[in-house]
């Protein structure tokens, strides 16, 4: 094809004149759903199935003639495990796609990076993954599962079955450091006794030392709090020493990033999790949503961990209240999700809790036994009592804060 | 005394695991002076050769042994054809070659292999005990093939026509051309013998840290600071390099932790390069390979 300077000229005048259109289009017909998630790098062992169970939810909410009768517009950015792009994006989604909704973030660091953000661009801000608790933030949703709900549980199913003296190993940034503390609290709580602790930075690959030193302490379970791709290589290496064999482990971690999968079943037997949801999870949406997802998308399906579920149901906790409202703007969609909205998902049924903008939800404990996670136990609809310590919107909706930032001391629980 | 024999065995593993990961990207960077951005990546395909080629149903030993130095040197040579023949001499322009192929492998992986690669590579020996305690017979197994490693590239430099034709070509590639050695052929030679040495390491790492697409990127910035501290000379440079850094680790990680661990390996490296600009090597054991 050949291309003349002045087809050029005519071409490029075009654009510019298209520009408007645009920028205008921010009025036009389809509501925005933006997602940051992290599909590279590091990180994408948890964000590439969150990714797929979005684009689900959209196709789903579609399906049934979108909401108010418009089509939902899903933008999806890669934040390449790169914290710089999480800012980068967030600002892009609120400011120049001008999104109704953002559902963001996997690491608590990157949350913490976009929350202020979206808060200063009004832009409605759910984080649909398990973590530390703490934030109370009247724009943001955390309708993951936080360690009141996960650890408090786990520590003493483990400490009943292996014993009371127990060893912390968890990542070096502040989801390890402040669910280690969690950790610390519920073992005291329940009698038993923190051997030691340690932190790892995201990239260490050697865990040799430390394995020596669990073998000096004795302890009768080790609980881990390990993060990313890296970490994966703690549990083999634990392994290849023979101390799976020993000293079994616990850990509010493994699995969201199908980790089972990433080692081989004599590694893994025994390990004990737990989460807001497991693909064993006893319910009829369950069933339903597991057999279309293996339709959809055939043996290429990534298994379902609490990360991938909570993201649909983060959209579609998000779509009932836009339902609810009658219109996609913050406020209404916000005072109908603090209703005391219910949406019965896959996982059970996930309610917002409107003191703390958390959700109440079934908990489950599994234990994994040849790649498969088995639960052992299960606890309905569960409240986020942490932040519920220190977080009342109720009281005062004016409050954008992530109250454990400086440590559980710190926000007065001890 | 358990105790400390089984410390000193992990302090002597991480100093054989650093050495492991290094030597590939010494012997590229000490011969040629050329730094590969790509090296964690090569590491990284030496893995996933071992992974592919165990789930085909390959012998583990002989898809790590043989299998994956031979695939990652002949990516290795077909890169130095390819990319970095044309930038001998350009070492900014290397660097930002070999940033991009890291990116680009990566990228490539992660197309066809996903994001998160299923490995059920187990590591194939079991555990030896010291008394109370008890490691990795594998691990004792990559002490032992690091120390051989080391052995056949000082051979092959000392006492082959080959190593004395490259250790020339080293020392002033002008001179060797001059005297009718074609330093091109031998630069293709050395950049394929070092990605060998790198998919080599990367395929017997793969039992221990697992494989993903981004694994390389946890390799390179250790083996740079071992070679660079460790200086121009290839095999002693990277040994002392390797045993000052991984001991100063080994020893912090232990006592305090592994993020002091992570810090007091760089403080080293630091003050190391402060006081010795040039590298160990620089100063002592100049004459050495």
């Amino acid at each position: 094809m050949s291309f003349s300077r002045r087809q050029f000229v005519i071409g490029s005048s075009a654009l510019a004149l298209a520009a408007p259109a645009t920028v205008g289009r921010a009025q036009s017909d389809a509501i925005k759903f933006a997602s940051i998630l992290d599909l590279s790098g590091g990180l994408d062992i948890y964000g590439a199935p969150m990714a797929e169970t979005t684009k689900l939810a959209i196709e789903d909410i579609n399906a049934t003639g979108g909401l108010l009768g418009r089509e939902v517009e899903l933008t999806m950015y890669d934040a390449q495990s790169t914290i710089q792009f999480y800012t980068q994006y967030a600002t892009q989604a609120a400011a120049g796609d001008r999104a109704h909704t953002v559902h963001a973030g996997i690491t608590s660091a990157s949350r913490e990076a976009i929350r202020p953000t979206l808060s200063r661009f009004q832009t409605l801000y759910f984080y649909n993954v398990q973590y530390e608790g703490g934030v109370c933030d009247y724009n943001n949703f955390c309708t993951g599962s936080t360690p009141a709900q996960t650890v408090a549980k786990v520590v003493p199913y483990a400490m009943e079955k292996w014993g009371k003296k127990v060893y912390i190993v968890a990542a070096d940034y502040n989801y390890g450091q402040i669910t280690a503390q969690w950790m610390q609290k519920f073992v005291a709580e329940n009698g038993g006794e923190t051997l030691d602790v340690e932190f790892f930075p995201l990239d260490v690959t050697n865990f040799g030392p430390t394995i020596n030193k669990i073998q000096t302490a004795k302890p009768d379970f080790v609980i881990s709090a390990l993060v990313g791709g890296s970490h994966v290589s703690f549990y083999r290496q634990y392994a290849a020493a023979g101390m799976n064999a020993e000293i079994p482990i616990a850990s509010t971690t493994f699995g969201v990033g199908n980790e089972q999968k990433l080692i081989s079943a004599e590694e893994g037997n025994g390990i004990l999790a737990s989460y807001g949801y497991f693909e064993g999870a006893d319910n009829p949406v369950n069933t339903a949503f597991l057999e279309r997802l293996k339709a959809k998308l055939g043996d290429d399906a990534p298994v379902m961990n609490e990360l991938a579920i909570r993201s649909y149901e983060g959209a579609m906790l998000w779509a009932e209240a836009v339902k609810a409202a009658g219109t996609p703007d913050r406020g209404p969609v916000i005072e109908a999700l603090r209703s005391g909205l219910s949406y019965d998902g896959p996982s059970g049924a996930v309610t917002i809790d409107p003191q703390t903008n958390h959700c109440n939800m079934n908990v489950y404990i599994g234990e994994l036994q040849d790649q498969e996670w088995t639960i052992v136990e299960s606890y309905d609809n569960q409240p986020p009592a942490d932040t519920a310590l220190v977080c009342d919107l109720n009281a005062n909706p004016n409050q954008s804060t992530f109250l454990f930032e400086n440590g559980l001391a710190a926000a007065g629980i001890d | 005394m358990d105790l400390v024999v089984a410390v000193l065995f992990q302090l002597i593993y991480g100093i054989a695991n650093l050495a492991l990961i290094s030597l590939g990207l010494a012997i590229i960077f000490g011969m040629m002076r050329v730094i590969n951005l790509a090296h964690g990546e090569f590491l990284m395909l030496g893995g996933y050769t071992v992974v592919v080629a165990t789930n085909a149903g390959v012998n583990i030993w002989f898809a790590m042994l043989i299998l994956a130095p031979l695939v990652v040197g002949l990516i290795g040579v077909i890169v130095e054809r390819l990319l970095i023949r044309w930038l001998y001499g350009r070492m900014v322009d290397t660097l930002l070659a070999t940033w991009g192929l890291s990116l680009l492998l990566i990228g490539l992986v992660t197309s066809i292999f996903g994001a998160s690669t299923g490995t059920t590579v187990s590591p194939p020996l079991g555990t030896i005990r010291i008394g109370d305690y008890s490691a990795s017979g594998y691990e004792l197994f990559l002490i032992g093939v690091t120390l051989v490693l080391f052995a056949a590239v000082y051979a092959t430099l000392k006492l082959t026509k080959l190593g004395l034709v490259a250790r020339g070509t080293m020392q002033n590639a002008e001179m060797s051309s001059a005297l009718g050695v074609s330093t091109n052929r031998i630069y293709m030679i050395t950049f394929g013998l070092g990605a060998a040495v790198s998919g080599l390491a990367g395929g017997l790492l793969a039992p221990m840290t697992g494989v993903l697409p981004t694994i390389g990127a946890t390799y390179i910035a250790k083996a740079f600071i071992t070679v660079i501290s460790g200086g121009a000379s290839i095999l002693a440079g990277t040994a002392a390099g390797s045993v000052l850094l991984g001991g100063v680790n080994g020893i912090f990680a232990f006592l305090t932790g592994p993020t002091f661990g992570e810090v007091a390996l760089l403080v080293a490296a630091i003050i190391l390069l402060r006081l010795l600009p040039t590298g160990i090597t620089g100063r002592f054991f100049r004459k050495s390979i």
